[in-house]
This record gives C-alpha cells, structure tokens and sequence, in this order.
C-alpha cells in the first residue's frame, strides 16, 4: 500500500498536496483504489463549484457500482483533470499522479491526517 | 459470428415493396446522409437470426430460477391469443363501437387484478413495473397536493428494496429515507418509527420482501405510516408468493404495481415489453392516468378520471401484453391463482431445504417463492464467488440465479424456481448447485475461468465501459 | 380450472416431507389469519379449449377495417412475412433480460445491431435499447436536457397531443416547467420560438413531420434553439427519416420517436416503441439498457450491456431515470423490419406513402372542393377542412374503410404504403355520395 510521504489523508481516502497555502491539488489514495476495483468513469467536477470539506464533490463508477468522492476541503474548484474522462484507468495505475481537482481558498485543512496516521487508520480499516 | 452488417452484399435484398401507382412526389430537401443498411437475401437473413437464436437461452430452453424476475412458463395460448388480427390490426384510434372487445379487455383484466389485489380502480396504462412505480408516485403526489400537504416531501423505502423503488421517488420529486431491515429480513421497526413525522409521503415496500420473507409486522408497518399521514405503496413485483392468497389491500397498502411479464406469465422478450398496472384505493381513484374503460348501459366506454395525473405513454399501455395476462388469468381462474402461488411457495421451500446443508442461508426460517443463499463465507475460504459459481452454472446448462441482489446480503445468489418447474428439475438443478459447491472447495480456478462451454467465454466488461463501441462502422 | 403446475399431490406430499411440514399452510405461517382470502373474485378458470373461445369471442367484437386512412400517431405498414416469423421465433420471445452475457450473445447482438440501425436511420451517434414509446421517450429526453441553471422546457403546439400530455405528466414529477410554443399555419411560429426561449431554457422539442403532417424548417429552428443556448429534441417518424434530412443534419443534440411503423402491429396501442439516439457528448445522459462491444477471455467478438452506472439498479435515487424493463422484443421486430427492408425497400415505403398522400389530397381538393388546412409541405398526413364530418365518416365506415381523424377544425387524414390507388379512388367515391 503506497502512502507517499508529503501527502495529507482524509478518512475518506482522499489525498491533497498543498500547493501553497490557499490552493491544493486532490485525488483518491491507492487503498481507495484498490477496494474500488477497475474504474471506468469519472463524473469531475465542474470549475467554479464551491465544496465545504465533507461533501460529496463528485463520483467514480465501476462497471457494478458508484462511489462518492468526498471533498477533503473546503475552496473552489479552479481545474479538473480532463484527461481522466478518456482514461479512467489512470486513477487505478496511478492515483496519486491521477489528481482529481485543483481548489483555491481552501480551509478545514486541521482534520486531514499525515501519512504516518492514515496508514495506522487504514490497518485499522483493514482489520 | 457475423453482424447483419457483414453479410451479404450490394444488390441483395428482399422484393417486398410494389412500385407506385400514382403520380411520384418526394420532399423538397432529401437526407444526404447516407443508410447504410444491410443487404441481405431473405434466405442469408433467416440463417443470421436462426444462427442468433441458438445464442438465447430462453424459459423454453432450462430451468430459469432468476430471483426477483418469476420467469415461469409463457403459455402458448397466450401467444396465439394476443397475435389474433381482431386485437392487433386494431387501430387505437378507431370509434369506441368498433373496439368494444378491446374495451371488454381492458374492463375485465382491471376488475380482476382490483380483485387479487383488493383494489378498488386500476390503470393498465404503464409499459413496465419501473413505470407503474412511478405512476404510483405521481398519485401520491396528486393526492398532496390536492390536499395543499405539499411539505410532505419523504419517501420511506427500505435499503434491501430494488433499485427502481428509490429512482421512481425521486423522479416524481421525493426524497428518499432509508430505513434499516432487521436480522429477519424484515423492516426494522424502531428504524421506520424513527423515520416517519410531518414531512411523510409514504412508503415503498414489497411484502414479501426481497430477500423471500413475509414480513410479519406488515399490518403495523402500514398503520405506522399512515398515522404520521403518509400512504402506503406496494410494489407487486413479489406478487408470486401471495396472488390470490393475500391481499395488498388487506395488508393496508393504498397504492399497488403489478408486473404482469412476473406474475402473470407473460413472456420476458429478451428485457421487454412488460406492463406495468397501478392499482389504488377508492380515495385516489380520481388521479389515476386516462382514459379508463367504463361499462355503461352494456356498453364500453372510456373516460378520463376527474383529476387525472395525465398519460404517463401514448395510447392504452401494453395493450397486447394486457391481452395475454388476461388469458392466463382466465385459464387459472379462482381456482387456479392461489394454487399457482401455493405451488411457487413449496418449490422455493423444497429447493432451499434440499441446498441449506451446502449453501449458507442468512435467514434460516422459511421462505416464501424465492430465497437468498449468501457466499460470502465460501468466497473468503476458497476465493470463490457468487460471480464464479453462477459462470460454472452456465456450464452445466442452466441459467445462473439472480446474483448480488438485494445488496443487504453479501455475494447474494437469490432463487425462485416459480410453480411451474417440477420437483424432477428442481432435484436435477440442486445436485447442480451441490456439485459445484464441492468443485469451489476442491478445485477453485476451475470456476475462476467460467464458463467454458458457452458460445463465449468471460466478457471484458471493464474495456466495454472504458472505451465504448455501441454501433457497428465500417 | 386450467394449471400449468406440473405437481401431482403425491409428488406435493414428496416436498412436503422433505421439508418437514405437513401442509403448504405452514408456510404461510407469518401470515395474519384475518388477511387469508376465502372469496377471491375471480371467475372459475377455464381449460384451453375454453378460454380460445372467451377471448376469441372478445377479439370478435373489434372491427377490422380493409382500409385505414388514419394515423396520428399509430401507423397501419407492410409487415414482411419473415419479420413475424423472426420475432415469434421462443428463443427471443421468452428470454430475460441479458444479464448473463455468455448465454446471451444473440440478445446483445440483435440489440447492437438495433441501436446501429437507429443511429443510421437517425444519422446520430449513439442510440439506447428503446423504451416504452415515443411519448415516454419525448419526456425522458427532456429529463436529459436538465441543467441546474435552466430549468424549463419548451415543446411545439405542433407536437402529437398525447406526447404533450406525457411530457406534461414527467416534468410535473421533477418539478421543471414546460412552455408550449404556439402554431402559426400548422407549423411551429418560428418568430415566437425566438422571442420566447429564454437563458433558462434547457431544451426544445420539436415533432417532424408534425402532428398535421406538416414538414418543418428544423435546420432553422435549430439554429434559434442553440442559439438560446438549449438543447434540440427532434421526435421523429422513422418512415420519413429513411428520405428526410435527419435529425443529425438538423442539428439535432437528441432524435427520439415513435418506432410502431417499423414492424409492430398498431395493436390499439400497444406495445410499440420508444427510440431515443444522441450526439456523443450527451451519450452518458441516455436513459436504459444500451449494449456494447467488447473481447472474451479468448479474445472473440462478443456484446455486454455497458455504461451500466447510469441506471437505477446502481444509481438508485441518483439514477436520472427509473427505467428497467424496456421494449426490447419490440425494438428486435424493428431491427428485423429494417435489415427486411433494406435502404432501398425503406425509401420506397416512404416514396409510396408521401405519393399516396398527395395523390387523395389532391383528388379532395379538386373532386370534392375541399381545402387543405395547411399550406405547406406534409408527407403523409394531411387536414382537410370538412363541411359534414360525421357524415363522411359514417359513410367510410359502412364500406369498411376508416377515414381521417377528426380534430378542431378538420380531419387528419393518412395515406401508407399499404393503401392502393384503388381504394383511395373508391373512399373520393364513396365521399361524393354524401357530401
């Protein structure tokens, strides 16, 4: 289970790199991934939306099913990443190349985990 | 094999059409696009689909037991009757004195489905189970707004219900509640109590439910709701166990839907055309969709209900559909509707005795037409799952069960043989069953590259989504 | 009464046994004893021999006419010998839904076959497995055009009636608002479709040819649409699309229609279908089955149903349509209609119906005086003003011939292939008697 370093974690196994200090890049981490089995569709969120930290910003289908992602953040979504919409697949290979949105004037950062602490959370999941 | 598109050539063709008799006119501006249709000889084209015929398992070619779905046997008289030129060359336009028969139809199949439902009024207006649900919304939302409740905006629906229950809430501008379903399969009931309050609609349920199981507290499930002011909708698509037993209107149901392509035999089509009847309470009758046949000083009319929630489809629904459903009731009679539903319960009963020494069964009492087998344990012991050994069934010549649903069970397999299957193939599809229970725990790749036997092995279902190709191109 | 369970009671007390009960009643144990039913009321039911005889009795009762000048809506076509042999071949008819895709190739087949057929047929680029009917399918693509920030729909007055109403029906169920646009001499009022749509307009929908029969300047009502910044909805006749400019052509975002001409029986009714086709970009929006394909673990050629997220089983109440079982033996007969006929055979159709209309449509003007409501160009349907409507429909009927459809201020009359010059010269005859 990849857990890069730098990274912060939601319990929602959304990742986010901090850019600078109000804008952050998000995606979902290698364990989400992984449980969610092969991605072929991603419902991206739309430039200009306004998420609080906690809703649902968007979702990715599998072939039986759909699953929520989560906004680890609150902001504005300023970019999506397109090429995920040809390429679905990039999120299984690669989630945390594969990011998912761009957000500005981000808040609610305190209750994000470090890496060391989301791999404690999801042996705990695990279990 | 080929596609149509693939066969034949340029120049071949069927000589069907004759050549004008009057002056030609053609429109001004023409398509340039151009049409690509195939060109076939009547002789190629009758090869390719008898050739895609032998590619279909049908209820004519084994043992269907596909829970949820009643795939019983489609009579033939059925088929004879609702082909007959005084029902299909009708056109649904013509004078009311001249389709009296059609009109007899529709007035006799509504009074004796408000009969085994305990319904006072029926509309044999939706094409599907899917439409009748939310037809059935669209009554209760009439029925609100005509009483100025519009803040009653909630519809309880229980999360083992089928996926159409909650999807037809919302197309009619509900919200949805999810309630718990207890350790017996049922609704939880301090779960509902915690749910119902001014803001009520109603409630969604099937009974039985869909994991097989007659949910004991029905009449206080219904009286709960409708204390807190909302009404209660039955969704018939488990009618099988009880037509002719039980009443929906007994249980304290105001609104039901029937699937007359489950309960009343007629043919599944590949995926359709069903139909779907809304049957109501006297209350709601008003609202229902038009017109509706009447019966007037010994004729046949119809009329359009006083506050009609409109058409939900052209026309008078699946009207040939409604025609086979007839029949069969016809044939079954009194008599013969509860016997059919008695039947259905002993054969899912003897099926599920004959397999819970093998499979595990996550609600030991007994069932009603169908049970749920969950393989749940068998998948994390032997890596195989209800994906496998429904493939390994298809190798033995049988359709696999319905599979993964309700999503309440885990790797759920759910049966309904239906009372039309004898005890000799019911014994025949358990030793099935056992049989590759006992290959999973012995030889369990065998199952993870299933079927083997088919005209095609395991789809690439992953790619197909990714990359969609739903047309042929040159 | 008549069974078709095949349990003996001896092999009923087998079962029985087996599961340790000694009567059926015990099953029905969680059951509260006052909701048993004693007195069902149902008639006492009937061997084979006899239910033929009630419902063929029923059937009876219908009329058949020799000759059909109706439609609105519901079509009397040629229906190829081998199109009813195909289609009431058992394997299709009393097969399930695909799900199992193995067992299931010539069902996804056929359906893929189906969909391409549509998308030729309509020049678009992606079509579904069909749903109910035209109507259903006006209002489920309207639910597609729906967008946060525009929520009304706007539709042609010039649409069939019944679609109207269902359109109505659906959009009171999400709540959005429907605006008719008005007529002006049987077409849609160009002028008043541009002024009216507005920035919160999601879509238009537009029936060609329209419910007089009447052909419209769709290219040019699809410029306004977009221009509006909403999305195009053409429902179509599929006989006149084999000869018109599709809806592609058109500009058209959606093509849906009633696909009854193709086929299907009329059925006083039903089952007939609904065919919805799109452009690509709105593919994920279609409603329903749609089949697609793909490789086996060998790497054959084989169909699955795909881009299943969208639909209820999944998406639930996220779902944008409930739809589940759809008209899928139906929109097979259609498939098997077209790959019958061929381009060649479904432009005659076409050529034959247009031709007939025109040649009864101008005998009534000249032999009988009467006008066509409408001036403009129709295909086949027409509205002829009538001095003695009942009378001449009284008439017809007498000879075995059901005339035009009367509506305000006419009658809506239709020719199809089917209908021989002879016959029409006999119905001018029979008109002129009377009127």
């Amino acid at each position: 289970m990849n857990i890069p370093e730098e990274l912060k974690y939601s319990k929602t196994h959304e990742w986010v790199k901090m850019l600078d200090e109000t804008t952050c890049e998000i995606g979902i981490t290698d364990f989400a991934q992984s449980e969610l089995g092969d991605l072929v569709f991603i419902n991206l969120p739309k430039v200009g939306d306004k998420v609080k930290a906690g809703d649902i910003f968007c979702d990715v289908e599998s072939v039986k099913a759909v699953s929520d992602v989560i906004s680890p953040v609150s902001g504005t979504v300023f970019a999506v990443n397109e090429t995920l919409i040809d390429a679905p697949q990039k999120l299984n290979e690669d989630p945390f190349g594969a990011w998912i949105a761009r957000m500005e004037g981000i808040s609610s950062t305190d209750e994000l985990m470090d890496a060391a602490e989301y791999k404690t959370f999801c042996a705990a999941e695990e279990a | 094999m080929k596609l149509i598109f693939e066969c034949g050539s340029e120049g071949h063709q069927l000589s069907l059409m004759p050549v004008c008799d009057v002056p030609e006119v053609t429109l001004r501006e023409e398509r340039s696009q151009t049409l690509d249709l195939p060109h076939v000889s009547e002789n190629d084209m009758m090869r390719h689909y008898t050739a895609l015929s032998k590619r279909v398992h049908g209820v004519n070619d084994g043992f269907y037991p596909l829970g949820s779905c009643t795939m019983k046997y489609n009579p033939k008289i059925n088929e004879d009757m609702a082909s007959l030129s005084g029902f299909a060359a009708v056109h649904p336009l013509q004078p009311e004195s001249t389709v009296q028969g059609c009109l007899e139809v529709l007035f006799k199949a509504e009074k004796y489905l408000c009969g085994i439902t305990g319904m006072d009024a029926m509309t044999l207006q939706p094409a599907a189970g899917a439409q009748g649900e939310f037809t059935g919304m669209m009554l209760i939302k009439a029925y609100l707004h005509d009483r100025n409740e519009m803040h009653r905006t909630k519809i309880i629906i229980p999360d083992s219900a089928h996926g159409t229950n909650p999807a037809s809430a919302a197309m009619a501008g509900f919200t949805v509640v999810n309630v718990r379903s207890g350790p017996d399969g049922g609704v939880d009931l301090e779960s509902l109590k915690e749910a119902v309050g001014p803001d009520t609609a109603g409630l969604m349920l099937t009974n039985p439910n869909t994991v097989g199981i007659f949910d004991k507290n029905i009449l206080e499930i219904t009286r709960i709701v409708h204390e807190a002011g909302g009404l209660c909708y039955y969704d018939g698509a488990n009618l099988n166990a009880v037509a002719g037993v039980v009443r929906p209107g007994d249980m304290g149901f105001d609104i039901v839907h029937l699937n007359l392509h489950k309960t009343f035999s007629t043919p599944h089509g590949g995926g359709g055309p069903g139909s779907g009847p809304v049957g109501c309470k006297e209350p709601l009758r008003c609202f229902l969709p038009g017109p509706v046949a009447v019966l007037e000083a010994g004729r046949y009319e119809t009329v359009m209900p006083a506050k009609s929630i409109g058409r939900v489809k052209s026309f008078n629904g699946n009207f040939l559909v409604v025609v086979r459903a007839l029949t069969y009731i016809l044939t079954l009679g009194r008599e013969g509707i509860p016997a059919a539903s008695r039947q259905a319960v002993l054969n899912a009963n003897y099926m599920m005795s004959l397999l819970k020494g093998t499979y595990d069964m996550p609600y030991s009492q007994f069932c009603m037409h169908e049970f749920v087998m969950s393989l749940d344990r068998l998948h994390r012991e032997t890596g195989v799952s209800a994906l496998d050994i429904a493939k390994g069934l298809l190798d033995n010549g049988m359709h696999p069960p319905t599979m993964y649903f309700p999503n309440i069970v885990h790797e759920a397999l759910l049966v309904e043989p239906t009372e039309t299957e004898s005890k000799e193939t019911i014994d025949h599809a358990a030793d099935i069953f056992k049989k590759l229970y006992s290959i999973a725990g012995t030889n369990p790749e065998a199952l993870h590259d299933a079927p083997l036997t088919t005209p095609v092995r395991r789809l690439d279902e992953v790619g197909a989504a990714r990359n969609p190709v739903l047309r042929y191109s040159k | 009464m008549g069974t078709y369970n095949p349990s003996t009671e001896a092999e009923r007390g087998q079962m029985l046994a087996a599961i340790g009960i000694s009567s059926i009643d015990d099953l029905y144990a969680s059951v509260p004893g006052s909701m048993m039913v004693h007195n069902l009321d149902l008639p006492e039911g009937m061997c084979e021999l006899e239910v033929r005889a009630a419902v063929t009795g029923m059937a009876e009762k219908n009329k058949i006419f020799r000759t059909i000048l109706r439609g609105a809506g519901s079509y009397r076509h040629f229906i190829p010998a081998a199109v009813r042999s195909i289609t009431s071949r058992e394997e299709f008819v009393t097969a399930y839904t695909p799900y199992q895709a193995e067992v299931s190739q010539g069902i996804l087949q056929s359906i893929f076959e189906y969909q391409t057929m549509i998308c030729m047929l309509t020049g678009m680029d992606v079509s579904n497995a069909s749903v109910y009917d035209g109507a259903s399918a006006a209002a489920e693509a309207v639910t597609m055009c729906r967008d946060p920030e525009r929520v009304k729909a706007y539709i042609s007055a010039c649409s069939n009636p019944q679609v109207i109403q269902t359109v109505q029906t659906y959009c009171f169920g999400s709540d959005t608002e429907l605006v008719i646009i008005p007529a002006k001499h049987g077409r849609t009022d160009k002028d008043a479709l541009g002024k009216i749509l507005g920035r919160d307009a999601a879509c238009f929908y537009l029936q060609q040819p329209n419910y007089y029969g009447q052909m419209e300047d769709a290219a040019a009502i699809g410029e306004i649409v977009h221009a509006a910044g909403a999305k195009f909805i053409m429902g179509v006749n599929p006989i006149t699309c084999a000869v018109m400019r599709t809806p592609f052509e058109c500009g058209a975002d959606i093509a849906v229609g009633e696909g009854q001409p193709l086929g299907l029986n009329m059925a006083f009714g039903g089952p007939y279908l609904g065919f919805m086709a799109c452009v690509k970009s709105m593919m994920r929006r279609l409603p329903g089955r749609i089949a697609g394909q793909t490789v086996d673990a060998a790497g054959a050629r084989g169909f699955v149903l795909t881009l299943t997220a969208r639909e209820q089983h999944i998406r639930r109440e996220k779902s944008s349509s409930n739809i589940c079982s759809n008209q899928a033996l139906c929109a097979f007969t259609a498939g098997v209609y077209m790959t019958s006929m061929g381009e060649k055979g479904m432009k005659q159709a076409a050529l034959l119906c247009m031709s007939k209309a025109h040649y009864l449509a101008g005998r009534m003007q000249s032999e009988l005086g009467w006008n066509l409501k409408y001036e403009g160009e129709f295909f086949h349907e027409f509205v002829t003003s009538c001095p003695c409507t009942e009378k001449v429909l009284m008439a017809l009927e007498d000879q075995g011939i059901l005339g035009g459809l009367p509506i305000e201020g006419g009658i809506l009359w239709c020719v199809t292939e089917v209908v021989t010059k002879a016959e029409l010269d006999r119905a001018i005859e029979i008109i002129r008697e009377v009127c």
